[in-house]
């Protein structure tokens, strides 16, 4: 379901840490990302690649050059503009799945659609179950977070990022805590998600297969890009 | 919509740890019990003190002050003129009030007196063969007086009403009556300083529980008192004025004394040791309780700071997720707000509690048992200041989880 329509773009992007030295952590970034496509970032540790994705992701907003998503400039937005860009067309997940543990799986996932106030609460349970079905975790639905294994943890977590029907997923190491059964589940379920609901998916990986596995592959070095080619990697 | 999951997870944090939850507010309740109860004892002892001064003084009073001989030249710097060098005395020759009737109607027709009676005080000594107590007599119209003054509270024999159109009764202390073993009904020889003596008979007794107005003071009739000073039906030293609020007498002198060039004097001038000492117990007891309120403020402080330093990595998700920095703000200060609640009601509760309780304490001689009541304006005062407090201990902390950079979280 790939297609040719840019959902995030990115122009001249530089960022700079300050502490303990003054660093460039990126250097002049440009890249495009399509409707539809599983991107994966790959380098080596201080290649500038999760430093990349948190620019993206609008949660860093102390970077020179431009980001768009959806051919909308986000650059120079208020903070409480960007949490509203993020709770509608960005998901994201991470290595640790980061849910509240008081809560039942179902609610986690409803979360952001609630803070999104689209739909009523019956609307968004109902929304959440299906998420979790596609995940296979209809079962553990009302189960507290904090009593599943890891994978399973991390599926609702998908779960949750998937919950607004997000443009674009972003994943910082998203398998980085699972071992290859889970991973390959969450490596499936990424497929279904780009090729099937033509949603992005931008992830940050370590893991060779999982980069292999996706459409394409942005490697990064010293904060430059290297590499935007899939096939130097197979 | 987006209220609800705010209002859904603070409500889980106050849930999952109660316990928390509970020292919390028990803090706010320790805090808002006891200031509740300590502003009640000081307001119950205040009104009861005030009071005490009431028994026997109006909210106002004209009279006569004493003059002050004056030079006859005013002192100037031209160098050639004669001083003179004299030595100020007092020069009251009268105490009288004159046209006092015409005064007391004008008085009495301000739309803002509530009361007014006119009064004729003299020294006496009371008399029963050899016995002599010295005291005061009040000539005054008994009726008015006991409905301005409460009089017909502390009468222990007779009636106030027995002295009206009685000029040969008199109202005296129970002090006096035990000294001279007098009782009701019996005689009472009475010397004034001006060297009237008179037989009157013993028409009432009173006990305000106050040695000094028990001791020495007795009511008689005015004209009774004009007598004893050898003076005629015109003779009056003293004008005693009511007004509706006794708290705040200053306007209501500053209106009288333009219609009189007598000294017109509030109770609180009169009486600035009670006003003087209500205030500093009100401060002691205001600084020591709202310090008990301010460190249940840090009680909640405290643990909503835990609770964030917990939940640091629910913030960041949720910051992650699109929650503004003011959806957390309303999260924390949510949970304050809910222990606030807990804890405030249930430290209005304890204070209630607490003041039952020292009504029922009897405190012995003239306070009874101890003068404490419910009050409404200081239960809100109360409530207000234990949510005020709480909501802000609850407000700094939540700013500072709102201000979270989630990035830092998740690269940890």
């Amino acid at each position: 379901m790939k297609s040719n329509n840019i959902v995030l773009k990115t122009e001249g992007l530089i960022k700079y840490f300050y502490e303990p030295v003054k660093f460039q952590a990126l250097q002049s970034v440009a890249f495009e990302a399509y409707e539809g496509e599983f991107l994966t970032l790959v380098g080596k540790s201080g290649s500038g690649k999760s430093t990349l994705l948190y620019c993206l992701s609008t949660m860093d907003t102390a970077y020179e050059g431009d980001i768009f998503i959806k051919g909308e400039k986000v650059t120079g937005k208020k903070t409480d503009e960007l949490a509203a860009i993020r709770n509608e067309h960005i998901g994201f997940v991470f290595q640790f799945h980061y849910l509240l543990p008081e809560f039942s799986c179902l609610k986690n996932v409803m979360v952001p659609a609630r803070r999104l106030g689209k739909y009523s609460y019956g609307e968004i349970e109902e929304r959440a179950y299906e998420k979790l079905k596609i995940l296979g975790l209809q079962d553990q639905a009302l189960k507290p977070a904090s009593k599943l294994s890891g994978g399973q943890q991390q599926r609702v977590a998908i779960a949750r990022a998937l919950i607004n029907d997000p443009a674009i997923l972003m994943g910082d190491e998203p398998t980085g805590n699972l071992d290859s059964k889970n991973t390959a589940i969450v490596y499936d379920i990424f497929k279904e998600i780009s090729h099937d609901f033509g949603q992005t998916i931008i992830a940050v990986t370590h893991d060779n297969d999982f980069a292999k596995a996706s459409d394409r592959t942005i490697e990064l070095a010293d904060g430059k890009i290297i590499n935007q080619n899939k096939k130097d990697f197979e | 919509m987006k209220n609800s999951i705010n209002l859904d997870i603070a409500l889980t944090h106050i849930f999952t740890r109660k316990k928390q939850t509970f020292v919390a507010a028990m803090g706010v309740t320790i805090g808002v019990g006891i200031y509740l109860f300590m502003n009640s004892l000081d307001s119950g002892f205040s009104k009861f003190s005030t009071g005490e001064v009431f028994k026997n003084n109006a909210h106002i009073k004209i009279y006569k002050s004493d003059e002050i001989s004056q030079p006859f030249s005013l002192p100037t710097d031209d160098t050639n003129t004669l001083r003179v060098i004299i030595n100020p005395q007092i020069t009251t020759l009268s105490k009288k009030i004159i046209n006092p009737e015409a005064l007391l109607a004008t008085v009495k027709s301000q739309p803002y007196v509530t009361n007014a009676i006119a009064q004729v005080n003299f020294d006496a000594f009371y008399n029963r063969g050899k016995a002599q107590v010295k005291g005061a007599g009040n000539g005054v119209n008994m009726i008015e007086y006991a409905q301005m003054f409460n009089t017909n509270k502390y009468m222990v024999a007779g009636k106030t009403e027995a002295l009206q159109g009685n000029l040969n009764g008199i109202i005296i202390g129970s002090g006096i009556s035990e000294k001279l073993n007098l009782g009701l009904n019996d005689n009472i020889t009475v010397t004034s300083s001006f060297g009237v003596v008179k037989v009157l008979k013993i028409v009432g007794i009173f006990s305000t529980g106050s040695s000094m107005n028990d001791n020495s003071k007795s009511y008689v009739n005015i004209s009774t008192a004009q007598q004893f000073m050898k003076e005629g039906p015109s003779f009056v030293t003293t004008l005693f004025i009511n007004v509706p609020d006794a708290e705040n007498t200053e306007p209501y002198v500053e209106k009288l004394q333009q219609l009189t060039s007598y000294t017109v004097e509030g109770w609180k001038t009169s009486n600035a040791d009670v006003v003087s000492s209500n205030k500093t117990r009100e401060s002691m007891m205001g600084a020591i309780s709202m310090a008990i309120l301010i460190v249940a403020g840090f009680g909640i402080y405290n643990i909503l700071s835990s609770t964030i330093m917990q939940k640091i990595n629910d913030i960041a998700i949720l910051k992650a997720t699109g929650f503004r920095g003011g959806d957390v703000v309303k999260i924390f200060v949510t949970e304050a707000f809910l222990m606030g609640i807990i804890g405030t009601s249930l430290g209005l509760l304890m204070g209630a509690i607490l003041i039952s309780i020292m009504s029922k304490v009897y405190m012995g001689g003239p306070v009874g048992y101890f003068p404490i009541r419910h009050e409404l304006h200081l239960f809100l005062r109360s409530g207000f200041l234990g949510m005020f407090i709480t909501l802000c201990a609850g407000y700094f902390p939540a700013r500072k989880a709102a201000k979270t950079d989630p990035v830092e979280i998740f690269r940890k």
